[in-house]
């Protein structure tokens, strides 16, 4: 099912949640909606569930304009944030509840119900806690619950609202893929609301990034890793360090920095650059004293070491593959620049991308 | 099957909140200095008359239609304000309109006011020349001053605050994300408030329910006003014990009070046990 979100708009009070947003899902698209939070994800959102309006643009699902129609007749399917779930029913209440309010034309009988009750159970894989109470089961069993309540309904689009967020790390890794793995299997298409962006990355087919109410980036997340559209999302995603600087005659200087300046393809100007932890080559200092102090370091996986080092007064994080041994907190060590993201700042919206090489 | 694990004697373990055996010890004190004592006296006193005069007091036709208006009428009252109750606490959390914090106040009223002036105030208000009384004679042909209708308006005056105020807070902190769940499943606005908002609701209605029963039964000034008091019709037990009383006939009073005591808590213990069945799986 194809949803159009055509320059969206929604102000409460003097502040504007949503300014003129604007997205197309296609069917069976897994789509990832990341932003900080405040940036109008939950708001976007309700508007797709029909739980808040517009106060201009159009929401078309599956080529239907959603104006006039309330939640309860949009067949939208919606995990919530801290999944809501009917705390007085028993699960199997709660996954049946969709069923049970149908117009009684529609309704399916007690044992049409409980068939298929027992079938969602089966899919989240929680067959044996159909007469628990939601106070009674764990935090990812909850989530499960939400979700079979929500497939029910049997939505074409289903839309998640943080649905990870109450899961401790190791368990949010299995229930991802294995998410994506029921959203393949069932054919629909699906709207994931975070701030993870670890998460947006591996479940999204696309992921849209929102800054203060507009989308400002709408990719596939290698897309939106390598070639950040703006300033705010190289700043977003990865841990790179924003530092500003001039360009002249095509060459990025930034103050105390080593080994810049850095060639850059852009106009003479100011410019923002991102360093990202794989831009920062560390070594341990040689004969000469080195350019740089370690900060902190941690163990990263796959044997390589998390830094901030820090060079005149600026720091840096950095990642190392070489770095097991002697990185301690307060060694002195070599840094060097490789490469870094470079934007304009000839006006707002220019983009200009550089992998710049070290300039000798 | 025997339990394997010897559980420490209770008192040795040690408490994560401190203080279990002062507090406990100043509860039982108040309680039995406040409570329990009178009521003991109150269950020793009506055996002075002897198992049979006792039986005669009771079975006294005048006392038993007392006690069958005093408990029919504080649970028509308690029911009654059970929606009226609802509706109210849903207007005042739900809704924000302009006299919102005048009519808060004003649902407590019947805590504060003596009794016996809301007595005054509603027997002019439903005698037959009254405001209210006067209409409702002459449409509908009702008397509901000096009536058992009338001890029922009275005690519904006393109870309806205890409902109101005891769903209150629940109504207040639940959050609204139950509700919304409920729409994006289909659920239209009656199904709802029907499936999703009551039921939350019960345990705290019930309680208002319990509480609202206790203080009717228990009511005196308003309704000995608007009454009547006609013996058979419109006396409620609570005045028959004043007779009593008046009699110097304490042991018989302290019998009609046993009765009533009696009765009353087993209807609360139902209730407590009917809303603990309810409040199942809850944390």
């Amino acid at each position: 099912m194809t949803v159009e979100i055509e320059d969206v708009v929604r102000r409460f009070g003097a502040t504007a949640a949503l300014e003129g947003v604007s997205l197309t899902l296609r069917a069976g698209e897994f789509v990832a909606l990341l932003g900080p939070s405040g940036s109008g994800k939950t708001t976007l959102l309700r508007i797709l569930a029909g739980l808040d309006f517009p106060d201009s643009g159009r929401v078309l699902i599956a080529g239907a304009d959603m104006a006039q129609v309330p939640a309860r007749r949009r067949g939208v399917g919606v995990v919530f944030q801290n999944y809501a779930l009917f705390r007085h029913m028993t699960v199997f209440e709660n996954v049946a509840f969709g069923l049970r309010v149908r117009p009684r034309r529609f309704r399916p009988g007690n044992a049409d119900i409980l068939r298929r009750v027992r079938e969602l159970l089966d899919l989240v894989q929680i067959p044996e806690l159909a007469q628990r109470y939601p106070d009674q089961v764990s935090g990812g069993q909850r989530q499960r619950v939400a979700l079979a309540r929500a497939l029910a309904i049997e939505p074409q689009l289903l839309l998640l609202d943080e649905p990870f967020g109450a899961l401790d790390a190791l368990v949010r890794k299995d229930v991802r893929r294995w998410l994506r793995g029921l959203h393949d299997r069932l054919g629909i298409t699906s709207l994931l609301i975070t701030h993870d962006q670890e998460e947006a990355m591996e479940l999204a087919d696309r992921v849209a990034i929102l800054e203060r109410g507009r989308v400002v980036q709408f990719d596939t997340p290698s897309a939106v890793m390598t070639r950040p559209a703006t300033p705010f999302v190289a700043g977003f995603l990865g841990d790179a360090t924003r530092l500003e600087g001039q360009v002249a005659a095509g060459v990025l200087h930034v103050a105390r920095l080593p080994r810049a300046p850095l060639r850059v393809a852009l106009a003479d100007g100011p410019a923002t650059a991102f360093l990202r932890p794989r831009d920062v080559v560390v070594t341990p200092a040689g004969r000469d004293a080195g350019n740089g102090v370690i900060r902190h370091a941690s163990a990263a996986p796959d044997a390589q070491m998390r830094c901030v080092v820090e060079v005149n007064g600026v720091q840096l994080d950095a990642l190392a593959t070489n770095g097991a041994g002697w990185m301690v907190r307060g060694a002195a060590c070599q840094v060097t620049i490789r490469g870094a993201l470079v934007f304009g700042a000839a006006g707002p919206g220019v983009m200009a991308e550089a992998e710049a090489a070290p300039a000798e | 099957m025997k339990a394997a694990v010897a559980r420490p004697a209770f008192g040795r373990r040690r408490h994560p909140l401190p203080g279990l055996g002062l507090s406990l010890g100043l509860t039982l004190l108040w309680l039995g200095v406040i409570v329990l004592i009178p009521l003991a006296a109150l269950a020793i006193k009506p055996w002075e008359l002897g198992v049979q005069r006792l039986g005669l007091v009771l079975i006294d036709p005048r006392v038993l239609a007392a006690l069958r208006l005093s408990f029919g009428a504080a649970l028509l009252a308690a029911l009654f304000s059970v929606p009226v109750g609802l509706l109210l606490a849903w207007t005042i959390t739900r809704y924000r309109f302009p006299g919102r914090r005048v009519l808060d106040a004003i649902i407590d009223l019947p805590f504060a006011l003596p009794t016996a002036v809301a007595g005054l105030s509603l027997t002019a208000l439903f005698a037959n020349n009254g405001w209210l009384g006067a209409p409702l004679a002459e449409w509908f042909g009702w008397q509901v001053a000096f009536r058992p209708a009338g001890v029922v308006v009275a005690l519904i005056f006393v109870a309806l605050p205890f409902v109101v105020r005891s769903v209150e807070p629940v109504l207040r902190d639940l959050r609204p994300d139950a509700e919304e769940a409920a729409a994006t499943l289909g659920a239209t606005r009656a199904q709802t408030v029907w499936r999703v908002v009551l039921p939350v609701l019960w345990p705290a209605t019930i309680t208002g329910f319990g509480l609202g029963f206790a203080r009717a039964v228990g009511e005196y000034g308003s309704v000995i006003f608007i009454a009547g008091n006609m013996p058979m019709v419109s006396e409620i037990a609570p005045l028959i014990i004043v007779v009593k009383l008046e009699q110097f006939d304490y042991a018989a009073a302290a019998g009609i009070g046993l009765v009533m005591l009696v009765l009353s808590f087993l209807i609360l213990f139902a209730l407590n046990l009917w809303q603990r069945a309810l409040r199942q799986g809850q944390a």
